[in-house]
């Protein structure tokens, strides 16, 4: 049981870039398909809970930037909030100082969270298994600590407000309805999915699947494995900093606990929740557990921690792959029962 | 000077009550491999039951200490066997942190269910209130008390792990543990005791810190990272890495809070960085690979 379990969570099943036929083309098209038009319609369904789909959007692009760190890399990071949170600020900072573009902001979030992930992966990512754990939570904390510190700049634990973006391209404003954030925010997270699923693709996207498997062999053909790692790790920061802008613009305020433990902690099990390495899975995953802990947190925090526990432990054990493994799974029963 | 003298007491107070919570996880991180995230939730049920007991059913504190101990540890056992036993070992340390966090969360929800929202105490018994004169300085006898346990855990241990039969099997598997149950060595029933004692370390922990660590809701949560940054700087598996890592920490904690207090933790995990940076194994490399 344990050692299937393992196996499946570590390798992921993520297939292999094919050659462009047309129905990989189909294929390929079906995630982005979906995505907008669950979107869409969710934006139709529910024209009254605008922000909080604004909130999963954003949250789904950083729980896919932590797929390409643990899904593609298997880097186990209890901290990526550390690059959100710096992204957030970042973009928070400027639009309150300085610009107020919306695409310029999420610029500046994106370059600011890769800094700050590129500066510390460097640092950390010489480390292994439980040490490299803790150094991702300390660079997380100190982020933190030094955002409530800062407090001229960051509006310490009160928060950072009176973010005020101009319109999108000039032409749409940010309505109190919050349609513009919405439709703003899926735009992002499609565009940065993407992006993300043309590098995971990319030859860089899989020499660092080459290192999580099998970092020796890599070393042995001549590629440098914790340089591979670190710079997934930047590129990864720039999307959890664009996240964390997004957040930011969307939301109008940044809080401490945008770089906060539990953010990190809810990060990784939003992308557990919806299977690692696909990328799809970290919006499934995202959409999943926020929608639950809307429902469930209305009624009592407690309860929701109750079924969040059981749930997380129900999938370690019964379900190592995530929601996004179930169709796979289920694939061979259909199949059974046709024929 | 006075303030020196107030950081060391103080700070050592603080890092024994997490070289007491921290060794437990450190032992069996160090013989089960498994970062076991519930360990913080194990210290806060002891504490609520500690408190309950003291409280509201108005047991003397060593009573109630013992009780919320033995509890502890009884209703832990059977989740060595049904949960922990899946993952001992496994080079998946993601598998490892999602159900030791699932686990969590259904224990803090238990508790809050069971016990309620609000702070608990476990009120002190009179002998440990006050103050203790040694000659032209007074420290809490609270900090006494909790600064001897600690140097009797620390004996206990010692004494446990190198003259005891017990001691030998364990360092045995944690050495090598195919070696060890090649050569009889009954490693599943070594494993359970070895939780047993890591829980109730914790569990005795919970209890004894509830005024440096309050217990409330989110403790669980709140200090686990404390716990595992004394293991990591520690080195897994090593009693006196855990001792020297738990006591610096808490030294440097306290000497940060007490000289530039609105900085935080900044000093505890900024510590944390270059300790590990400069021993990423830990101060003790530990017997674990």
């Amino acid at each position: 049981m344990s050692a299937h379990g393992t196996d499946t969570m570590t390798t992921g099943t993520t297939p292999l870039p094919r050659r462009t036929t047309l129905p990989t083309l189909v294929a390929d098209a079906v995630p982005v398909v979906a995505m907008a038009a669950v979107g869409l319609g969710a934006f139709w369904l529910f024209p009254n809970d605008l922000g909080l789909l604004t909130r999963i959007t954003a949250a789904a692009l950083f729980v896919m930037s932590l797929d390409m760190v643990l899904g593609y890399c298997g880097i186990a990071t209890l901290g990526h909030a550390a690059m959100f949170g710096t992204g957030a600020y970042a973009a928070g900072i400027a639009a309150v100082n300085w610009v107020s573009d919306p695409l310029v902001l999420l610029g500046i979030g994106g370059v600011a969270g890769g800094l700050i992930a590129l500066l510390t992966g460097a640092l950390i990512l010489h480390a292994r298994g439980l040490t490299l754990l803790m150094l991702t939570i300390a660079v997380a904390q100190i982020v933190q600590e030094v955002a409530n510190k800062a407090r001229d700049w960051t509006g310490g634990s009160d928060g950072l407000s009176g973010i005020d973006p101009a319109p999108v391209l000039g032409l749409f404003r940010f309505d109190l309805y919050g349609r513009t954030s919405y439709l703003f925010a899926l735009a992002v997270l499609i565009v940065g999915f993407l992006v993300a699923r043309r590098i995971v693709r990319s030859p860089f996207g899989l020499a660092c699947r080459g290192v999580k498997e099998e970092p020796l062999r890599i070393a042995a053909l001549g590629g440098s494995p914790r340089r591979y790692l670190v710079s997934m790790y930047g590129v990864a920061g720039v999307f959890a900093g664009i996240a964390g802008a997004l957040t930011a613009i969307t939301s109008g305020i940044v809080g401490l606990d945008s770089a906060g433990f539990s953010w990190s902690a809810e990060a990784m099990i939003m992308l557990v929740l919806g299977g690692t390495g696909r990328l799809y899975g970290a919006v499934i995953g995202t959409v999943a557990f926020m929608a639950i802990h809307h429902i469930l947190a209305s009624t009592d925090p407690f309860h929701w921690m109750l079924f969040i526990g059981l749930f997380l432990m129900g999938i370690v054990l019964f379900l190592p792959g995530g929601i996004a493994s179930l169709s796979a799974r289920l694939m061979p029963l259909v199949k059974g029962v046709r024929s | 000077m006075e303030t020196v003298f107030g950081i060391a007491v103080d700070g050592v107070a603080y890092g024994m009550i997490l070289f007491i919570i921290s060794v437990g996880l450190s032992v069996t991180l160090g013989l089960m491999r498994v970062v076991n995230l519930a360990h913080g939730a194990f210290a806060m049920a002891a504490g609520y039951v500690a408190s309950y007991a003291a409280q509201d059913m108005g047991l003397p504190y060593g009573l109630a200490l013992v009780a919320a101990v033995l509890l502890t540890v009884a209703a832990t056992l059977p989740l060595e066997k049904l949960l922990y036993r899946r993952i001992y070992g496994s080079a998946n340390e993601l598998a490892q942190v999602l159900l030791t966090i699932g686990l969590t969360f259904v224990i803090v929800a238990t508790i809050n269910y069971l016990f309620g929202p609000t702070l608990k105490r476990v009120p002190l018994p009179e002998m440990l209130t006050g103050t203790l004169n040694l000659g032209p300085k007074s420290i809490p006898i609270h900090r006494a008390f909790v600064i001897g346990m600690g140097a009797v855990t620390i004996l206990a241990l010692w004494w446990l792990l190198e003259r005891t039969s017990f001691g030998i099997r364990l360092r045995a598997a944690v050495d090598d543990p195919a070696m060890a149950a090649a050569l009889g060595i009954r490693t599943e029933r070594l494993y359970m005791a070895t939780f047993a004692l890591g829980t109730g370390l914790a569990a005795m922990g919970g209890v004894l810190g509830a005024e440096l660590l309050p217990l409330e809701p989110y403790y669980a949560i709140r200090y686990i990272v404390l716990f595992l940054a004394v293991v990591a700087v520690g080195g897994a598996g090593s009693i006196f890495g855990s001792a020297m890592a738990a006591l610096t920490l808490g030294v440097i904690d306290t000497a940060g809070k007490y000289l530039i207090p609105n900085f935080g933790e900044f000093f505890f995990y900024a510590a944390l960085i270059l300790i590990l940076f400069r021993w990423p194994h830990g101060f003790f490399q530990g017997r674990s690979a």
